[in-house]
């Protein structure tokens, strides 16, 4: 039996492996994959959009103002999910949504992994003031209450989408910069960078190379929470009318230009949100997922 | 204990210097001319120009201008409205007890709800009330809570008619306001039915601003008590043949509760990020609404002070937060 196994599992420490062992946990979590197939869903809906959708998501049919959906007196099936104020067709605009918010998530983590990577390395590698200055930053960026700098970088950059953007990376980068700087605090002493080091790898190579290959967990756990957040965040700002700017259908700006129908037409402000909300969801199971199958400690238990 | 103190409060200076430079940063890389913003549209002749920018210390180099502007701070001028003409910091004390009320009751749900809820799971691990629970707190912890309290006003305010739609109190009812708490002054009036107005008014909103602390709460206090129960002090206590009851409410209750102390006090800055959103859908009188406001009149000296005011605020209760952490934390107390 015993060798069975071992033949069909790939030889231990090689990326394949440690693929499969990653996977072996992560599958232990059920909402995590649930969580993976919709986030696996809503790209594939992203990326089809244009062919999924059945309206143009921006034209107006002055015919069909506030159409309930389908199943409601009033509806129908040329218009499923119903229509807004000015006629545009709410599914077309949710499916299109999916691609700012997907958009917003990847383009916000981005920035803010990278910029909080360097931080976070030259800062725990350096230490001494240089440590002290750049952490000082990030605690003053901290103690901001992070949709309140958010809102405030936005109203001085210009209200919009890039610019909401910028403002919810800046706000999420100090977590990815103080993560960084501790495991680089952790791994920097050890054997294998003296190792290196000895063997003649300058500051660069140490840094990005030898090191922060050893301290990518935390990371990736903390991008998936910076995801959703930054979805979360950006529909906010658009809700507030300081994101995306109409007739954009991002779901937060198509939630603020329902508020004032509430009590007429429960449509247009229902299923914005439940995209909003189900997308959220999905990245955070799967961000539970993560972090159970990439932190060594939870795995004893 | 004293030693520890003041290295928390020595740490926050920096910060707090840190805090300053952004505010007084933020109205300088605005674009536009200050002195030509707030002549408007009439504009002024270029002697009234130069004078106006030497009344205003605009001419001077940027780091006396810092100084000015901190050097005022100290002495309490937060500056002024554009809009209401009135001291930044006089309007702030009057909106903030609404904010206040309203972050107050939001903590005391998710505190009330959380944490048992938290300690149910904990302890029937893996039952279907610790999975239903963990299930609500990960969508509660993933809810758009600007989209929740829509809902909610579809549900109780549309729908059912049970609560009002906005505000913090009925129209029909007028009573001084010393406290500036709608609940506790609604009651010192002594006149019927404005006490119920006032609490009417508050549930939603409260509800909402909750959502987010509570499932945070909950899955905290869930997973602070896992640990603590695989202890080995908690499998002695429970050797030693003490009740159940005894080993999780003082055992474990105890210790577990070190971290979540740490994340109620975290939830401060989530509490005043979350007011902004909810006050914004309820038109409640707060801080929160008042700095949306403030951005979209683009009223710079109030969103300048109130970035202020606010930091300032959740600085303070994370001192306070940590200061409890060090009390009740007998590592710290005794080092």
């Amino acid at each position: 039996m015993a060798d069975t196994t071992a033949s069909k599992s790939p030889a231990p420490g090689t990326s394949r492996q440690m693929l499969a062992e990653f996977w072996f946990y992560f599958r232990e979590n059920r909402g995590a994959v649930y969580g993976l197939y919709v986030f696996l869903a809503l790209v594939a809906i992203a990326l089809l959009a244009p062919l999924l959708a059945p309206h143009d998501p921006i034209i107006q049919d002055r015919g069909a103002l506030l159409v309930p959906p389908f199943w409601q007196d009033g509806g129908n099936a040329n218009y499923l999910l119903g229509t807004d104020a000015v006629g545009r067709d709410i599914l077309s605009r949710l499916i299109f949504g999916a691609r700012y918010s997907l958009f917003i998530g990847v383009v916000v983590v981005t920035i803010a992994l990278v910029g909080g990577i360097v931080i976070g390395v030259v800062a725990g590698f350096f230490g001494g003031w240089i440590d002290m200055v750049i952490m000082r930053v990030m605690d003053v960026i901290l103690a901001f209450p992070s949709l309140l700098l958010a809102l405030v970088l936005v109203a001085v950059l210009g209200p919009g989408l890039t610019n909401a953007m910028i403002a919810i990376a800046i706000v999420s980068q100090p977590h990815f910069a103080r993560l960084t700087r501790a495991s680089v605090l952790g791994e920097k002493d050890r054997e294998y960078v003296m190792a290196a080091r000895v063997a003649g790898a300058g500051n660069m190579r140490l840094m990005f190379r030898t090191i922060l290959p050893n301290c990518l967990a935390p990371l990736i756990v903390q991008a998936t929470l910076s995801f959703s957040g930054a979805i979360l965040d950006a529909a906010a700002l658009g809700f507030l009318g300081m994101g995306a700017q109409p007739p954009t259908p991002e779901w937060g700006t198509m939630l603020a230009e329902a508020r004032e129908f509430i009590l007429r037409a429960w449509w247009v402000v229902t299923f914005p949100g439940l995209a909003i909300l189900i997308t959220v969801l999905a990245i955070n199971l799967m961000g539970d997922g993560l972090r159970d199958a990439l932190d060594p400690k939870l795995k004893r238990s | 204990m004293i030693k520890f103190i003041l290295g928390r409060l020595s740490y926050l200076i920096p910060t707090f210097i840190g805090i300053t430079i952004v505010a007084f940063g933020f109205v300088r890389i605005l674009p536009g001319d200050p002195v030509l913003l707030m002549a408007g549209e009439r504009g002024m002749s270029p002697e009234h120009y130069q004078e106006m920018m030497a009344r205003l210390g605009f001419d001077r180099p940027i780091w006396q201008q810092y100084l000015d502007y901190l050097w005022k701070l100290l002495h309490g001028d937060f500056g002024n409205s554009i809009v209401t003409k009135q001291p930044v910091l006089s309007d702030f004390l009057t909106l903030f007890p609404a904010t206040l009320e309203l972050a107050f009751c939001a903590i005391v749900i998710a505190v009330v709800i959380g944490v048992p809820v938290g300690v149910l799971a904990a302890l029937k691990r893996g039952s279907w009330f610790d999975q239903v629970t963990m299930t609500s707190a990960l969508v509660g912890y993933s809810m758009p809570i600007f989209w929740w309290g829509l809902l909610l006003i579809i549900l109780f305010s549309g729908n059912l008619g049970w609560t009002p739609v906005s505000g913090r109190m009925s129209l029909l009812y007028y009573f001084p306001t010393p406290t500036g708490f709608m609940l506790i002054d609604s009651l010192m009036s002594g006149q019927k039915g404005a006490f119920a107005s006032a609490a009417s008014h508050l549930i939603l909103p409260s509800i909402v601003l909750a959502t987010i602390p509570l499932a945070v709460i909950a899955r905290q206090t869930r997973s602070a008590m896992l640990e603590v129960l695989s202890e080995d002090y908690v499998r002695t206590a429970r050797a030693k043949g003490l009740t159940p009851r005894r080993v999780v409410g003082v055992h474990a209750l105890r210790n577990a509760m070190i971290p979540v102390i740490t994340t109620i006090g975290l939830q401060v800055g989530v509490l005043m990020a979350g007011a902004i959103l909810t006050e914004t859908i309820f038109s409640w009188p707060g801080i929160g609404k008042w700095m949306v406001d403030s951005i979209s009149r683009r009223d710079y000296p109030v969103v300048q002070s109130g970035l202020l005011l606010i930091a300032g605020i959740v600085m303070v209760v994370n001192l306070v937060v940590d200061l409890l952490y060090g009390l009740i934390n007998p590592r710290i107390r005794h080092s």
